[in-house]
């Protein structure tokens, strides 16, 4: 038996960052801004989305694709308050996806009416792990990370952490109740992304919504530049 | 714990570089920033490479530490065993990442097909 060595030298993401690209282009065609949505579950990312579609972007006309495992709890949520919501399942594959790749998205892409929206919001399966390490055609990455999870999380999951331009940190109503130590968190995501974007807010309260509706508005006003 | 995914990952690239071929060897690199617990990726490597021609084949794990230095001092590169990206020495945060963010699949073994002289 003869055997050769062929030389591959690839990113082993190559495939899944070709069809990111081609995701983009798509994106931009239409002028779609697109920011994609991570987190651990709970966290309160479809909360935070219902608090920001109650009072609506202005002008920018939102969308958001729901990726969950199964089901479609969180997409029935958000219908109501009349933004176009389309769900994703990844239950397709070997036990169903903990992530959204490049190619879910792009299935999805039909059915997502981009030429009546400005801004796409792709909400993740919630998880810290896998989504960090799929693009999906993104401009921007944002994640949430609530304080009933640990201050210590950027230092156990630094690749989220450094990933995002974003870290939203929710249920801060909760702060009182809770013996958490915030300025140990914000150190902690300082020492992880040095100089990322920080917001404190209460999705159930409505504390501190307000400066994620301005970012997301930011983000749709950059429209076209790449992050 | 996103071994799974990446094993996937790994198995496609090595398929369309195989050919058709018989794998016996994938060798990748990865570098320490990308999490990744390479005995969990040999464990799915196997499960998700069955029924392929990369079935059996041995996936070659090379580590690569993660080196930073610092942009804002002189201070000599040092390796990360924390992910903390600032520099001991200055405190400045202007860290650049020498190494550590590899995911590669770096080289192949195929068996040659029958009656190819290669």
């Amino acid at each position: 038996m003869h055997q050769t060595k062929v030389r591959v030298a690839e990113d082993a993401l190559d495939a899944n960052t070709t069809i990111a690209h081609a995701n983009r282009a798509d994106f931009d065609r239409e002028s779609v801004s697109v920011v994609n949505l991570m987190s651990a579950p709970g966290a309160g990312k479809t909360t935070l989305l219902e608090a920001v579609f109650r009072s609506g972007l202005g002008d920018v006309r939102p969308g958001v694709l729901e990726g969950d495992v199964q089901g479609s709890l969180d997409a029935d949520r958000l219908s109501h308050l009349h933004v176009p919501v389309t769900q994703l399942n990844t239950d397709g594959g070997f036990g169903g996806e903990c992530h959204l790749d490049a190619n879910m998205v792009r299935t999805a892409l039909p059915s997502l009416g981009l030429e009546q929206i400005d801004l796409l919001i792709i909400e993740n399966v919630g998880n810290l792990v896998c989504p960090a390490e799929f693009r999906v055609g993104e401009d921007t990455k944002a994640m949430v990370c609530s304080v009933t999870e640990g201050e210590d999380k950027p230092l156990k999951y630094p690749l989220m952490f450094r990933t995002c331009d974003l870290v939203v940190v929710n249920k801060v109503d909760l702060l009182p109740h809770l013996d958490y130590d915030l300025d140990a968190l914000l150190r902690n995501i300082e020492s992880v992304n040095p100089g990322v974007e920080t917001m404190l807010i209460s999705a159930r309260t409505g504390e501190g919504v307000e400066a994620f509706r301005n970012w997301l508005v930011h983000v749709a006003e950059r429209e076209g530049v790449p992050a | 714990m996103h071994e799974l995914s990446l094993s996937s990952a790994i198995l496609e690239t090595a398929l369309r570089h195989a050919d058709g071929r018989k794998v016996n060897t994938v060798e990748i690199t990865v570098g320490a920033l990308r999490q990744v617990v390479t005995s969990s990726l040999e464990f799915y490597f196997e499960i998700v490479s069955r029924d392929t021609v990369c079935e059996g084949a041995r996936l070659e794990c090379n580590e690569i530490e993660a080196r930073v230095k610092c942009n804002d001092c002189d201070a000599p590169p040092w390796t990360l065993d924390q992910p903390i990206f600032r520099c001991p020495a200055c405190g400045g945060s202007d860290v650049e990442v020498l190494s550590g963010t590899e995911f590669l699949v770096e080289s192949i073994d195929v068996e040659d097909k029958e009656g190819v002289v290669s």
